[in-house]
């Protein structure tokens, strides 16, 4: 028989979840948990929903805790399931579905719904919130079949579902009922910087528009305003803030405002009933953001657990658009008055806003756009309250690091406070597990417990941590972006180690360069491997089990375990022969899937590992690394010999360069392209390396990217011929081969070493000569892998055999 | 091992020398999918070969010392015990091996002992 306290969390969201988890931590054998939740999914990180919906990041990938969670902890879990009654006499809760279940202490953490204008028309299809993960599916599955949206509300979240059906496609209008946006959090120079660059990224903004009336039959159409005016709309979203999910609470007797009023313990008006998260309302406020409730959270845990508290006196709330390419934040205060001065810089050249707002010589408050890089240390000042008296005011807006202590901010921080907003890591728990473990590093940090996982923000407070916790013994010129944690070294450092002490194999480069781990890891071993073959490409024999299955097996690995299988078409241009033999193939092998890449080449989806060498025979025709970090694809438009605007011949340079550089292994995949007039129909400016033909030559650009880091790339190098085309492009692959970081593309590495350095590297012509030497003999040795394959029995039988036992 | 030999169901798979060194293979085995890792020790290990994460293959992972990478997400699982490293969570049936006479066999009832 259980002795164990019955504790029963209604809402499976973020604030209830982590309020667990710290009861786990605190008393692991005190409670037997049992949570419940509305929505058919485990607890997930909705601030990580904008991601989602941008298309950065997939469902799966926001998951908190997942099932396994749950159970490895004993703790019974019931999705889509709601609790429709508590009763607090007999100290038992009822859901939809009948279950019932007693409780001794009960905590409500049910959130708040987007809250839905009454607009006559609300009710139409077409109209919806975003909320939930169900919202975000919705409106990504409405994006493949109408093309206008409207947001309501120009709020963060409007802003960020507007910004997410850019991302699918759609036209978007935001609609707003004040003359500026995001007016909450900004002030007017902040809001109106945003407003233009989300303009250029292809907002349209309605401001001062109140909607009146939401039009169409059954679907909606458009939207009327209160002047009248009118718009076109497939779809409407509104996003004009959130209100408490209270009804349970009011129907049990618990004492509610705008939201169930807790004390600074968490505690409702009604005995061993608790409440967290955005459903509560502390000291009249109700907070719609994650840090306060992990801050609840944390007091609320302790006071169940029967731990010591210091009581829960309300959050400094800090606030971060997360869309791409835009930074913001805005912490605190932020509206000038009459008894405040601000220090602000404006940088109209490089679109940098930043205020800091100051009261009584303490600073209340700030808002920063364009770099936000200052807003941790900033929200720290805020939330202490820090005297800037003595301070030059100047330099309140740049980092003071080095000599003046800058450990010292995270010493007055309270254990309970968060340091990672994603994860909802405390300092308690990053001290405690640095003494615990002797972690020395923030990547082990991060490893342990999670913190700066997910956006990385709080990685200098996590440094910062490791300062104030070992003291001296953290060199903070050590927190170097080593290789990996079974290693202090960095790339520069391992590459000038192996070309010194003329190391030739993987193993050999751990144990004399003293790995912790004697076989490394995922991430070194590749890394090595590729260091060790563009160091001395002929002698170096590649190590396959040090390569990602993906080169390994030279097939893309898809999400079931099947392969996709790309055959190389130089230039995307091809003939009815080979198409023929594809589709023979194809059909041979069952390939459930054909698809046309991004790269203008041919996928076989879904194909068995153990089909994969007859595939490749029977094609014959060599690999389209498709898989690899090496040279994918040259991507041309049909140029000067179709194209009525082309200059020069896109294709034949495309099919030259691919030729030329095929099988190449470099840091990272490289993808090029080729177009044959400034129209760029080949997309060569979003390209590792994008060449245009321009009248009388060709323009090199390079560090372009389509992919995460959206990248627009730089001019390098305009030159006269086809042969300077090759020429130059040898140099610059050469270039990045020998100076990029293992698994960094162009668009990063242009970034760190500056685009006038490449700029000068390739306009060197003794340079160019060295490097393209290099490039010779890094050419010379390499085989095509499918070959290879089909030739090698044994290649055959240790990669691709499949045992059937009986 | 010779004692344990007696009361499980042992199924031949494979030879020993036939087993690349340091990498996974496939066996299939009924409605099971397993995945066999010969080491750089020479031991042999035998895991269920699905990541408990999002189903990754793990007979294609990155395998070094006695852990396997999982292909999809870099999952760091223990190919002795099967438990996934963390910060991650979560478990992977493992299976019983016995090499006799340079041949490999697997015990295709799974270990009791896992995880606990």
């Amino acid at each position: 028989m259980s002795q164990k306290e019955k504790l029963v969390v209604i809402g499976n969201g973020m604030a209830g979840v982590n309020t667990v988890e710290h009861i786990l931590k605190l008393a692991p054998n005190q409670f037997d948990i049992t949570i419940f939740g509305s929505e058919p999914h485990p607890n997930y990180n909705r601030i990580l929903l904008s991601y989602v919906l941008a298309g950065d990041s997939k469902v799966d990938d926001i998951v908190i805790n997942s099932y396994e969670w749950y159970e490895e902890h004993g703790i019974s879990l019931y999705t889509g399931e709601t609790i429709t009654e508590i009763n607090s006499e007999t100290k038992i809760v009822t859901s939809d579905k009948g279950t019932t279940i007693s409780y001794d202490k009960l905590i409500i953490s049910t959130g708040s719904n987007a809250f839905m204008l009454p607009l006559p028309g609300a009710d139409k299809e077409g109209v919806i919130a975003y909320r939930t993960i169900q919202d975000c599916e919705y409106m990504m599955e409405a994006a493949k079949n109408y093309k206008k949206a409207v947001v309501i509300g120009g709020g963060l979240l409007g802003l960020e579902a507007a910004r997410g059906f850019l991302n699918l496609g759609m036209k978007v209008d935001v609609v707003h009922i004040c003359d500026s946006i995001m007016e909450r959090q900004l002030d007017r120079t902040a809001s109106k910087m945003l407003q233009e660059k989300l303009e250029s990224q292809g907002m349209n903004f309605l401001l001062n528009k109140q909607t009146e009336k939401i039009l169409g039959k059954d679907r909606v159409k458009g939207l009327k305003f209160s002047d009248g005016s009118k718009v076109d709309a497939d779809l409407v979203v509104m996003a004009v803030g959130i209100s408490p999910n209270v009804q349970l609470a009011v129907d049990a007797g618990i004492e509610v405002k705008r939201g169930i009023v807790v004390n600074d313990f968490l505690e409702t008006s009604v005995k061993d009933i608790f409440s967290v998260g955005e459903c509560a309302e502390h000291r009249g406020i109700g907070y719609g953001l994650v840090a306060p409730l992990f801050e609840q959270g944390a007091v609320l845990a302790k006071k169940i657990a029967g731990v010591d508290t210091n009581p829960y006196e309300g959050s400094v709330v800090y606030t971060k658009l997360k869309v791409s390419g835009v930074d913001v934040f805005s912490g605190g205060e932020f509206i000038d008055g009459d008894n405040t001065k601000a220090i602000k810089i404006e940088d109209e050249f490089s679109g940098i806003y930043k205020k800091v707002l100051v009261r009584e010589n303490k600073i209340i408050g700030a808002v920063l756009f364009g770099d936000t890089s200052d807003g941790t240390r900033l929200m720290q000042m805020i939330r202490n309250e820090t005297d800037i008296t003595g301070y030059e005011k100047a330099a309140i807006l740049k980092d003071p690091d080095e000599n003046s202590g800058k450990g010292s901010s995270v010493a007055d921080m309270s254990d309970d406070e968060i340091i990672c907003g994603c994860n909802g890591v405390s300092k308690g728990t990053i001290c405690s597990v640095i003494k615990e473990q002797g972690l020395t590093s923030v990547e082990e940090v991060k490893n342990c417990t999670t913190a700066s996982r997910s956006c990385g923000g709080c990685k200098s407070l996590v440094s910062d941590l490791l300062e104030y916790t070992i003291g001296d013994e953290f060199d903070k010129s050590a927190q170097k972006e080593t290789m990996c944690e079974c290693t202090d070294l960095e790339k520069e450092e391992i590459v000038v180690q192996i070309k010194e002490k003329g190391l030739s194999h993987v193993r050999e480069v751990m144990s004399v360069l003293d790995w912790k781990n004697e076989e490394g890891c995922s991430k070194c071993r590749p890394a090595i491997n590729y260091y060790l073959g563009m160091v001395n490409p002929k002698q170096y024999q590649d190590d396959s089990t040090s390569r990602f299955v993906n080169e390994r097996m030279h097939a893309n690995i898809q999400k079931d375990g099947t392969y996709s299988v790309v055959p190389r078409m130089y230039g995307g241009v091809t003939n009815p022969a080979d198409l023929k033999k594809i589709a023979t193939v194809a059909e041979k092998y069952n390939v459930p899937k054909v698809k046309i890449t991004g790269g203008q080449r041919i996928d076989l989806l879904g194909v068995k590992k153990e089909d994969l060498t007859n595939m490749w025979e029977e094609l014959d025709m060599p690999s389209g690394y498709a898989y690899g970090k090496a040279v994918r694809t040259v991507k041309t438009c049909v140029g000067e010999e179709f194209c009525r605007f082309g200059t020069a011949d896109s294709m034949g340079m495309g099919i030259q360069i691919e030729k030329r550089f095929e099988r190449l292994n470099t840091p990272a995949k490289v993808k090029m392209a080729v177009s044959g007039c400034p129209r760029n129909c080949a997309e060569s400016g979003i390209k590792d390396l994008g060449v245009v033909a321009i009248d009388g030559g060709w323009e090199l650009y390079a560090g372009g990217n389509g992919g995460v880091k959206l990248r627009k790339g730089d001019l390098v190098a305009t030159v006269k011929t086809e042969a300077e085309v090759i020429e130059y492009t040898e140099a610059y692959l050469q270039y990045y081969r020998e100076t990029g970081v293992y698994g960094e593309r162009t668009s990063e590495w242009v970034e760190r070493l500056g685009v006038q350095h490449i700029q000068d590297i390739l306009a060197d012509e003794a340079k160019r000569e060295e490097l393209c030497g290099r490039m010779d003999t890094a050419l010379s040795v390499l085989k095509d892998p499918w070959k290879e394959a089909v030739k090698s029995e044994k290649i055959q039988k240790d990669l691709y055999e499949v045992i059937e036992a009986k | 091992m010779n004692n344990l030999k007696s009361d499980k169901s042992w199924v031949e798979v494979a030879n020993y020398d036939d087993l690349p060194v340091n990498s996974g293979k496939t066996v299939r085995f009924k409605e099971k999918e397993l995945a066999i890792f010969r080491l750089t020790s020479g031991k042999i290990l035998a895991i269920e070969n699905r990541c408990p994460h999002k189903d990754g293959v793990l007979a294609e992972g990155i395998v070094s010392g006695e852990y396997v990478f999982c292909p999809l997400h870099d999952r760091k699982i223990d190919l002795s015990s099967g438990l996934v490293q963390k910060p991650d969570t979560g478990c992977v049936t493992t299976f019983d091996v016995y090499v006799e006479n340079g041949k490999v066999y697997i015990a295709l009832l799974e270990k009791s002992e896992i995880a606990s």
